[in-house]
């Protein structure tokens, strides 16, 4: 895609006009390229590399209704130390749970963490934005320096694109120092193309991150969704010289799919991406995969379930 | 290719693998021809690599669950089930055997009627084994304590290379009574047999996982099999060289796997005993206070 002409002003109508603007996205092409970089072989010490990278950009996360303070805090120490037989296994990117346990978390990480707390009545985003800049606000205030909000989808599907931006806008505010995810929850959007808009709208917004989904709606992640996403972080970057994250989160388990993953932020932005500042995992079980296949390459044979913890 | 004879066109068949209830192929890619004891060619079979024998055992995992938590009563009726399904394929065994072994008719009807009734004994056991392998032990003190048998989890077994049926029943029977779940390499040469069980497996009732059956080389795969940290047990049943044998031992102590390694020369056709299953159980004590 070609970078844009000219960047929106803050009228809904100009929002409209340039969202609307923005060039289709070739469904059968974003497929069969994600497909192919899929194929890519990848030798030994690139798997090591690549394992302990992913590792490093997961965001580990709860997010049940039974989520309790000891299961948050299991998973804090299993984020500090994934793999306590192994002390050069590296630390995780953050964990990500519930507003009302990011206190629990901030207690238990220190400052060697970040902490992701979801907000804006997450998954849903159903509710008023008072509920959801009080929900962000009481976040950030125990301890979160990340926010994962969600969009409202119900606006964005039925053409109301200024409210979704103007809400966007209003907890970026309400986050003050702390960093912005805005998750597009793609499995909702239906097409390439909304999530190619969602994109654009959430980064003029002011995100620092775009999410792919909660982790609660199938499909979740897929590669195609995070290569559009990719390139419109991309040809945002070209036209404002900003760089915004990727999270892809929801239904990447093992380190085949990390690594695919890993393999397309490069194709598609550029190294300077390989980076936990830049993209991340939302996941819970794709790092005991991670942690096998480590222990598969440190100690030439296969590892099992019995080997990791149960999360 | 035509059949003279009938005017046919010939059905080349290229055989796949068993994994967790599907039929994959080799990962690979690769097969293998497999020729009559008489040296004309049979069918082609795909020749399993490591990263299929790895696959497998997620699926064995996958299927040990369940299985295990079945009651015995319910595992007996579903291996009663298998047996069944090879009866009504009894012709095609047969054939397989006959086509691979070589010999007559009449021995190669009379080794799949022995894996049959060997199948329908070890359906039978199910239920019987803890009260023949577990104890209720007499303890100084206001307890009840008893000893029960429990599965160890995933074999891998190595099936026989000489006895192409009755031996591969008698490798996969005793690991799955208990509710372990089996991943068998079926005999390198002659494989039909365990191809043809497989079909079987596939229309009866058992749940997909718990019996799995590559073909290839054990040379191949044993060495990743021994080490791999989920696997609970081995039965070198199938290797011949002694060699291999000792060096698998050897490295299946890394993980603590329980090994079973029959005499060589093993007669398939003897009465079978219940040593096999007692090499593929734990044994559970539990101390259960009297009350009063």
């Amino acid at each position: 895609m070609s970078v844009p002409h000219a960047l929106p002003d803050t009228s809904p109508a100009s929002l409209r006009a340039f969202l609307l603007g923005l060039p289709g996205v070739d469904e059968v092409g974003a497929a069969s390229r994600t497909a192919m970089l899929g194929t890519r072989s990848i030798k030994n010490e690139t798997k090591a590399w690549a394992i302990d990278t992913a590792i490093g950009m997961v965001d580990l996360t709860t997010l049940e209704g039974m989520d309790t303070i000891g299961k948050v805090r299991a998973l804090c120490s299993k984020a500090l130390r994934p793999d306590p037989t192994d002390p050069t296994t590296p630390s995780v990117a953050a964990v990500c749970v519930y507003g009302d346990l990011a206190g629990i978390a901030r207690e238990a990480v220190g400052d060697a963490l970040h902490v992701a707390a979801v907000a804006t009545a997450f998954p849903s985003g159903r509710a008023s934005l008072d509920v959801k800049l009080m929900d962000t606000k009481e976040a950030v205030a125990a301890g979160a320096d990340e926010i994962d909000m969600v969009i409202d989808r119900g606006a964005f599907l039925s053409g109301e694109y200024a409210r979704v931006f103007d809400e966007i806008v209003a907890v970026k505010q309400a986050c003050g120092p702390a960093h912005l995810k805005v998750i597009l929850e793609t499995g909702e959007l239906r097409t390439l193309d909304n999530v190619r808009r969602a994109s654009w709208l959430a980064m003029l917004a002011g995100a620092d991150f775009i999410k792919t989904s909660t982790g609660k709606v199938t499909p979740a992640a897929t590669l195609p969704v995070t290569l559009v996403m990719l390139e419109a972080v991309r040809d945002f970057e070209a036209a404002t010289g900003q760089r915004i994250g990727v999270k892809a989160a929801g239904g990447i388990r093992t380190s085949k799919d990390a690594i695919k993953y890993l393999v397309l932020v490069k194709e598609t932005v550029g190294e300077a991406w390989l980076t936990p500042d830049l993209f991340r995992f939302g996941a819970s079980t794709l790092l005991n995969d991670l942690l096998l296949q480590r222990q598969r390459i440190a100690t030439g044979h296969y590892s099992g379930p019995d080997y990791v913890t149960i999360d | 290719m035509t059949d003279d004879a009938t005017g046919r066109l010939d059905v080349r068949k290229t055989y796949k693998l068993f994994v967790g209830g599907a039929f994959p192929r080799s990962e690979s890619g690769r097969t293998y021809e497999v020729t009559a004891a008489d040296g004309t060619f049979l069918a082609n079979a795909a020749k399993a690599s490591r990263k299929d024998a790895r696959d497998a055992v997620l699926a064995a995992r996958k299927g040990f669950g369940a299985w295990s938590a079945a009651t015995a009563y319910n595992r007996g009726q579903v291996l009663y089930r298998i047996a069944e399904v090879m009866e009504g394929r009894r012709a095609q065994f047969i054939a397989d055997v006959l086509a691979a072994e070589g010999g007559t008719a009449a021995s190669a009807a009379s080794q799949v009627d022995a894996a049959i009734d060997r199948w329908v004994w070890y359906a039978g056991w199910t239920d019987k084994i803890a009260q023949v392998l577990g104890s209720a032990n007499p303890v100084a003190g206001p307890y009840f304590n008893f000893s029960i048998p429990e599965p160890t989890g995933v074999v891998v077994a190595v099936a026989p290379q000489d006895s192409s049926l009755l031996g591969l029943i008698s490798v996969i029977g005793p690991a799955v009574v208990s509710g372990n779940a089996v991943i068998v390499i079926a005999s390198t040469e002659r494989p039909l047999p365990a191809i043809t069980l497989t079909e079987a497996l596939a229309t009866s009732d058992v749940p997909g996982g718990v019996i799995n059956v590559l073909t290839g080389d054990p040379a191949e795969m044993m060495p990743w099999l021994a080490t791999h940290a989920d696997v609970n047990a081995i039965d070198l049943a199938g290797i011949t060289d002694p060699e291999l044998a000792v060096s698998l031992e050897r490295e299946a102590a890394g993980t603590v796997k329980r090994v079973r390694r029959p005499a060589a020369g093993m007669d398939w056709s003897a009465e079978p005993d219940l040593s096999p299953i007692r090499a593929f159980v734990e044994t559970k004590t539990v101390w259960h206070p009297m009350g009063a």
